[in-house]
């Protein structure tokens, strides 16, 4: 076993062992966070690895989220199989923008995932007699149960929130050192080239948006089942600029920066609640801080300067 | 009140929306023309032009159209001077690499928005139109302000083609956007010439917000669809391309406002998004646009 394998099962370990040892307010928020740095791993895989800009994950998470509380809510289908339906969805809709989307690069990409993000959340409005909108609605409690036991449970979601972070970190591992991931990056450093080399580029950029979107969609199906709430801010725009946020901050193309990033921006933003409302500020300070100072972000600059061996 | 009436609101309710998007979208496509840049925070100004300008009518009495004037000077002025600070203390460093710009412009989107509303407020706030007259037509009375936001903008229009075709700063811009190595190898400052570009597009976005605000409310919400519109008008227009901006911003704005009378205006959005989406990925240089962007 590499070190590289062996710090990755050792940070799982320890988030394990937190379950018994932290107070209970914290053991609520690790549980969303490790949700959420699911979704912010998903889209290191695009951002980090591949190196494609896309401002539309929202539609992959929300894809997710939507596939898990309308298969509860209208189909009468439990947590697990929200679970899949949601990991299906958000595949299938980052393979259909991902052939259409792919045609572009650069700026134009990440104008076109803009549009098609905000098609896809102006479609949830459009529906809302089924979706109820903004307001969104509440998934029953008989819906949100895994194998007898209830996912409101604070133990129980923990480790179901474990169980998803888990798989997806492995994944993003698994696709790092794979040679599928040399060629994401191969690609991020220099498309043309690559292209040269005689990889196809389209295949291997449409395979990492689907594997981005699968993650994405299992991220947003275990937010709905979990937290029990389906809405149309989670498929906003805001939730495409929160995981780029949480992914700069703990350092693109590394696998632990995205749950790092989300980690230390959840409780920046907790602290700072305490004393200012204007967490807008504190998010525009550090993208803008991110960008200018740190563009590889705190793992990024911690494997240039001092554990080059870190995946 | 019959289908012809009713089309002609409509069409006058479009143009009017179409004027002042094409001054918004103007400002993004001159930016991202010259610059090679998106400015994800181009909504922001447009929503900080119409703050102030609540601000300085509100500060100002007598008149409503005193004020009015005061806030078309000033609003635009205060505008310009914080892009070009933002260009100076963030652009410039990040030596304008287009997606570390998109992350820097959303932060700013961010920061600003915030400002509003800590200091402005949660709230919608009218503008008093400065002028107050009815135009008779034989079916329906139409607001005369809403008729002048059409020719003022088609004026500023004319302005800034003018300025780009006819004077020595529209040349540097033209030289700058053509080739800025040898743009600067003929002694052109590049760099003032980008912080002026970025002050002037955000400036026109301003402007465009103050002739709105007697028509809709200031709130620190309002940049969104300016934005986003500006993005579709931009990209349908063709990446870069001036002229293309202002057609296409005449038939985006006069089919939305037309679409949006007879349909839902939510379905009407997400068609145009769509629409806009499939063109960029079919015709990544635009309708209009000459060149691959």
């Amino acid at each position: 076993m590499s070190r590289a394998v062996g710090l990755h099962i050792a940070v799982l370990a320890g988030l394990a062992l937190a379950q018994f040892t932290l107070p209970e307010y914290h053991h609520g928020n690790l549980a969303r966070i490790m949700v959420l740095a699911a979704f912010a791993s998903a889209y290191n895989i695009t951002f980090g690895y591949a190196g494609m800009l896309s401002l539309g994950h929202a539609m992959f998470f929300g894809a997710g989220l939507y596939a898990a509380g309308l298969a509860a809510e209208f189909g009468g289908i439990a947590a697990p199989g929200g679970l899949v339906l949601g990991v299906i969805a958000g595949a299938l809709m980052a393979a259909v923008v991902g052939v259409l989307a792919l045609r572009t690069t650069g700026v134009s990409f990440m104008i076109v995932t803009l549009m098609f993000a905000q098609a896809a959340f102006l479609t949830v409005l459009y529906f809302g007699e089924w979706t109820r909108g903004d307001e969104g609605f509440v998934i029953a409690s008989d819906m949100r149960r895994v194998l007898g036991l209830d996912l409101a449970d604070p133990a129980t979601r923990y480790w179901a929130a474990f169980a998803v972070f888990g798989a997806v970190m492995l994944g993003s591992l698994a696709v790092a050192r794979s040679s599928f991931g040399r060629v994401l990056a191969a690609i991020r450093e220099n498309e043309e080239r690559t292209r040269m080399l005689g990889y196809d580029v389209f295949r291997a950029k449409l395979m990492a948006l689907a594997v981005s979107g699968a993650m994405a969609g299992a991220a947003g199906a275990a937010y709905a089942l979990l937290f029990g709430y389906v809405g149309a801010t989670f498929a906003s725009i805001q939730y495409s600029i929160l995981p780029l946020l949480w992914v700069l901050t703990g350092g693109a193309a590394t696998v632990l920066g995205p749950f790092l990033g989300t980690l230390l921006m959840f409780y920046l933003i907790d602290v700072s609640s305490s004393f200012t409302t204007a967490h807008m500020m504190i998010v525009g300070f550090a993208l803008i801080g991110l960008i200018l100072f740190f563009p590889k972000g705190i793992l990024g600059t911690l494997r240039e300067r001092v554990v080059p061996w870190l995946p | 009140m019959d289908f012809g009436p009713y089309l002609l609101l409509a069409s006058l309710e479009g143009a009017v929306g179409a004027a002042v998007l094409a001054l918004t979208a103007l400002g993004l496509s001159l930016v991202f023309g010259v610059m090679r840049i998106v400015n994800v925070a181009h909504g922001e100004f447009y929503m900080l032009g119409a703050v102030i300008a609540w601000w300085v009518t509100s500060m100002v009495g007598g008149h409503p159209a005193l004020g009015f004037v005061a806030a078309m000077v000033v609003s635009p002025l205060i505008v310009g001077i914080a892009a070009a600070a933002a260009e100076r203390l963030v652009l410039r460093r990040l030596d304008y690499d287009p997606e570390a710009t998109i992350v820097a412009t959303i932060g700013l989107l961010y920061v600003i928005q915030q400002l509003a509303l800590s200091t402005y407020g949660a709230d919608a706030r009218p503008v008093a139109a400065p002028i107050d007259f009815r135009v008779q037509f034989p079916w329906f009375g139409y607001s005369g302000y809403k008729l002048c936001v059409i020719g003022a903008s088609a004026v500023m229009m004319l302005a800034v083609w003018l300025v780009l075709t006819h004077t020595r700063v529209g040349l540097m811009m033209r030289a700058t956007q053509h080739d800025p190595e040898t743009a600067r190898a003929f002694a052109i400052p590049v760099d003032r010439v980008y912080a002026g570009v970025f002050a002037i597009g955000a400036m026109l976005a301003a402007l465009g917000a103050v002739l709105i605000v007697p028509i809709q409310q200031a709130h620190y919400l309002m940049g969104h669809d300016p934005l986003l519109l500006s993005f579709i008008v931009v990209i349908i227009g063709g990446l870069g391309s001036l002229r293309g901006t202002v057609l296409a911003a005449v038939i985006i704005g006069m089919s939305d406002g037309i679409i949006s009378v007879f349909f839902s205006p939510t379905l009407a959005k997400i068609l145009a998004t769509l629409l806009v989406a499939f063109v960029l990925v079919w015709r990544p240089a635009g309708l209009f646009g000459a060149r691959p962007a």
